[in-house]
């Protein structure tokens, strides 16, 4: 007995402070803005209880994924997140890829990729929003006066302000931030591979290609699926970016986050609930696979 | 071994004993603000007034300072308590007092826009009805009855109003217009006769017409709704009476899309102080903006500018105000009383407002002690119709504007032709 409390006791009592705040403020407020968004509460008095509110199920969902404006949000999402993850991932690896090879100076170019990613995404964005600017022609200014001066006209575009595609250009800025990151872990993956092995392989008269295809991306493999989750989880979270280049009322750059946000302005919870529930499903299905695999590798 | 057990068991210890005095301190914290408050209510007037705005820089902060100096003469017992959130154009207060209000922890009295943007805190039981306040300050005699018509909730009044701004003037640079061919001096008289104007300014290689990002492109729209639909018709698009499945308003929208065909494409991503820089800087002739931008001019030392109501909009006051309100649970309303009276007092209005650059909402002021452009303001909003703005939250509760940023944004940006944008306005009226 004695000899359990000591084993556990201070485990235990080490973790519960933890415990009860995570279970309270991470879990039990997911479970009451779950409870909320299968609500009827729209208006300002049911918000303050001044009203009553109504269960109504999954209607707001459903109401929610059959509006229009909604899943132009969600396509927006969707096109975000695929633009900001090949840019991220083909930038990163290339930067790593070069930096691998002997080179001098390589503690500066690190640095100098590394760097945007302390930089604020509303500080960066305040910035971008000039460099985005949609001007064309006369009044040109930012990228498309650079284009303009290297004689590159015909680049010239809305960027942003284009209804389908204008959300691809807010994942520039992203790129630019996050590709040091994805380049630090996949160099980090590179020194992670011994040296014997490339040795073996070419003893073994393997060429450089299929060195890189059989021996080198297996091993690289657990850390390209880490870069790719931790990237995607930010990229369907996006907001700051978003908010500081464009405005929360445009609608060519609406994302299901700038829409909990508006729904919640007006107060309208439960549209608001709905479309966090929404979101954190579409997390969920990207992290729980993550983590499944991570538990399982862990166990072998 | 058994030294880090003792170590691990101390941690934990020492742990678990910060989280419970983390807890206790909070709940005694709380505990004493809310006796802290019931103590306040119960002194009576004396003692402090929070008073919570998104007055905190430029002319706004000047006006709250100078009616700060004309409370603090009428009122030395009771304590300023200056409740200020700056950022983001009032949202960032609006977001702030509604956890307060939702929290049952409202300041004393908020700055909200008159008229149906309160209609939310209305319905939510937020605020207390003060038309006791009117008759006891006598407000009902020198505000103009359209005013106190708009700011009536069935037969209740839930704000004294501060100042008036005017939301459809229209700014340009006679410079622009010279080098277009366009006499400055002569006003058009229909948004018709003034798009050949814009056509001119734009075979001379200029912007016509500079709008910025979506609240401002919905203040276009308003004003050309006024123009075209008139005053009656234009309130009545609010109260119901005017339909806008209707045919007049589907010509207002035909004229607002031929105007946005006039604007610099880059508007998405500018706010209204750059939309009127652009008409300041001499690269667009005309710009639609309330009369705040006024200030932009003047701190800038420009005096060759013009201004006229917005062409088809002459004797039409398109209007929007701040006011003061007492929320329900205001933990001193003798004290947020005293504030009210300071607003709604003659004093009080021409202190704030000289410093602003908005007009009073009395009409008892006396009109030569205000700068030229305002003197023009007040003699409109003397004779004119008074109508509320949307944009401004005059005219609709938040959720409605939100519906129709929404369906404008959209409009602009090309996600909709003309009759989608139309049957969403409805739906966004609608509620």
């Amino acid at each position: 007995m004695t000899r359990t409390i000591r084993r556990w006791g201070p485990p235990v009592l080490l973790l519960t402070p933890s415990i009860i705040l995570i279970a309270v403020f991470v879990y039990g407020l997911i479970g009451i803005n779950f409870q909320t968004s299968l609500t009827d509460s729209h208006t300002a008095p049911q918000a303050t209880g001044q009203a009553p509110t109504a269960f109504v199920g999954l209607e707001n969902y459903f109401a929610l994924l059959g509006d229009d404006a909604f899943q132009h949000s969600l396509k927006n999402l969707v096109l975000y997140t695929v633009v900001f993850l090949v840019g991220t991932m083909v930038l990163g690896f290339v930067w790593a890829w070069l930096l691998d090879k002997p080179i001098k100076g390589e503690g500066i170019f690190r640095s100098v990729y590394l760097f945007p990613m302390a930089v604020s995404f509303v500080a960066s964005g305040v910035v971008w929003r000039w460099l985005l600017n949609s001007n064309e022609g006369e009044n040109a200014s930012g990228l498309n006066r650079l284009f303009q001066i290297i004689g590159l006209d015909f680049l010239q575009n809305p960027w942003w302000n284009n209804v389908t595609w204008g959300i691809a250009a807010i994942a520039l800025p992203a790129i630019w931030q996050l590709s040091g990151y994805v380049m630090a872990l996949f160099l980090a993956g590179f020194r992670g591979i011994p040296e014997e092995l490339r040795e073996a392989g070419r003893v073994d008269g393997a060429s450089e290609w299929k060195l890189y295809r059989h021996v080198l991306f297996p091993q690289l493999s657990p850390v390209a699926l880490s870069a790719l989750v931790i990237v995607g989880h930010m990229s369907l979270k996006a907001f700051d970016l978003i908010m500081s280049i464009s405005k929360p009322a445009n609608y060519q750059t609406k994302v299901p986050a700038i829409d909990m946000y508006l729904y919640k302005s007006s107060f309208d919870y439960a549209n608001s609930a709905a479309v966090g529930s929404i979101l954190l499903i579409i997390v969920a299905a990207v992290i729980i696979p993550y983590l499944v695999h991570n538990a399982r590798a862990e166990r072998r | 071994m058994r030294r880090t057990t003792m170590v691990a068991a101390l941690a934990a210890a020492s742990l678990t004993l910060a989280a419970c005095g983390g807890n206790s301190g909070g709940s005694n914290a709380t505990n004493d603000d809310a006796t802290g408050g019931g103590d306040e209510a119960a002194g009576g007037d004396s003692g402090e007034v929070e008073v919570f705005t998104w007055w905190a820089a430029g002319s706004e902060k000047l006006g709250l300072d100078a009616m700060v100096e004309v409370f603090n003469t009428q009122h030395p017992d009771i304590e300023f308590v200056n409740g200020a959130v700056a950022g983001g154009a009032g949202s960032a207060a609006k977001d702030l007092l509604q956890s307060r209000l939702q929290a049952n922890d409202p300041p004393d009295t908020f700055q909200g826009h008159a008229g149906a943007e309160l209609k939310d805190y209305i319905d939510a039981g937020q605020l207390e009805d003060v038309s006791d306040l009117y008759e006891e300050f006598g407000l009902t005699e020198v505000f103009p009855q359209d005013l106190i018509d708009l700011l009536t909730v069935d037969d209740a009044i839930y704000s004294v109003p501060s100042n008036i701004h005017r939301s459809n003037v229209v700014w340009a640079n006679p410079t622009v217009l010279e080098e277009a061919g366009i006499d400055p001096t002569a006003v058009p008289a229909s948004i018709d006769e003034w798009i050949t104007d814009l056509e001119a300014v734009q075979e001379a290689g200029g912007t016509p017409l500079s709008v910025a990002t979506t609240w401002t492109q919905v203040h276009l729209l308003e004003t050309v709704l006024m123009a075209e639909l008139g005053a009656e018709a234009y309130t009545g698009l609010w109260d119901g009476s005017t339909d806008w499945e209707g045919a007049e308003v589907t010509g207002a929208l035909e004229t607002f899309e031929q105007l946005m065909s006039f604007t610099n494409t880059d508007r998405d991503g500018l706010d209204w102080p750059e939309a009127t820089q652009m008409v300041i800087d001499g690269s667009a002739a005309y710009n639609i903006m309330g009369d705040w931008a006024v200030a932009a001019f003047e701190e800038q030392g420009v005096e060759d500018y013009v201004h006229f109501p917005v062409p088809g909009t002459d004797g039409v006051f398109g209007f929007l105000a701040d006011s003061f309100t007492l929320p329900v649970g205001s933990p001193n309303p003798d004290g947020a009383r005293a504030w009210l009276e300071t607003v709604g007092s003659l004093e009080g209005q021409v202190a704030f407002n000289q410093a602003k650059g908005s007009i009073p909402a009395r009409t008892d002021a006396d009109a030569s002690e205000f700068s030229e452009y305002q003197q023009t303001a007040i003699e409109s909003y003397g004779q004119d119709t008074i109508v509320p703005s949307v944009a401004h939250g005059a005219a609709s509760s938040v959720a409605v504007l939100n519906g129709i940023s929404d369906a404008t944004s959209k409009f602009t940006t090309g996600g909709s032709d003309l009759a989608t944008f139309q049957s969403e306005l409805v739906a966004a009226v609608a509620g």
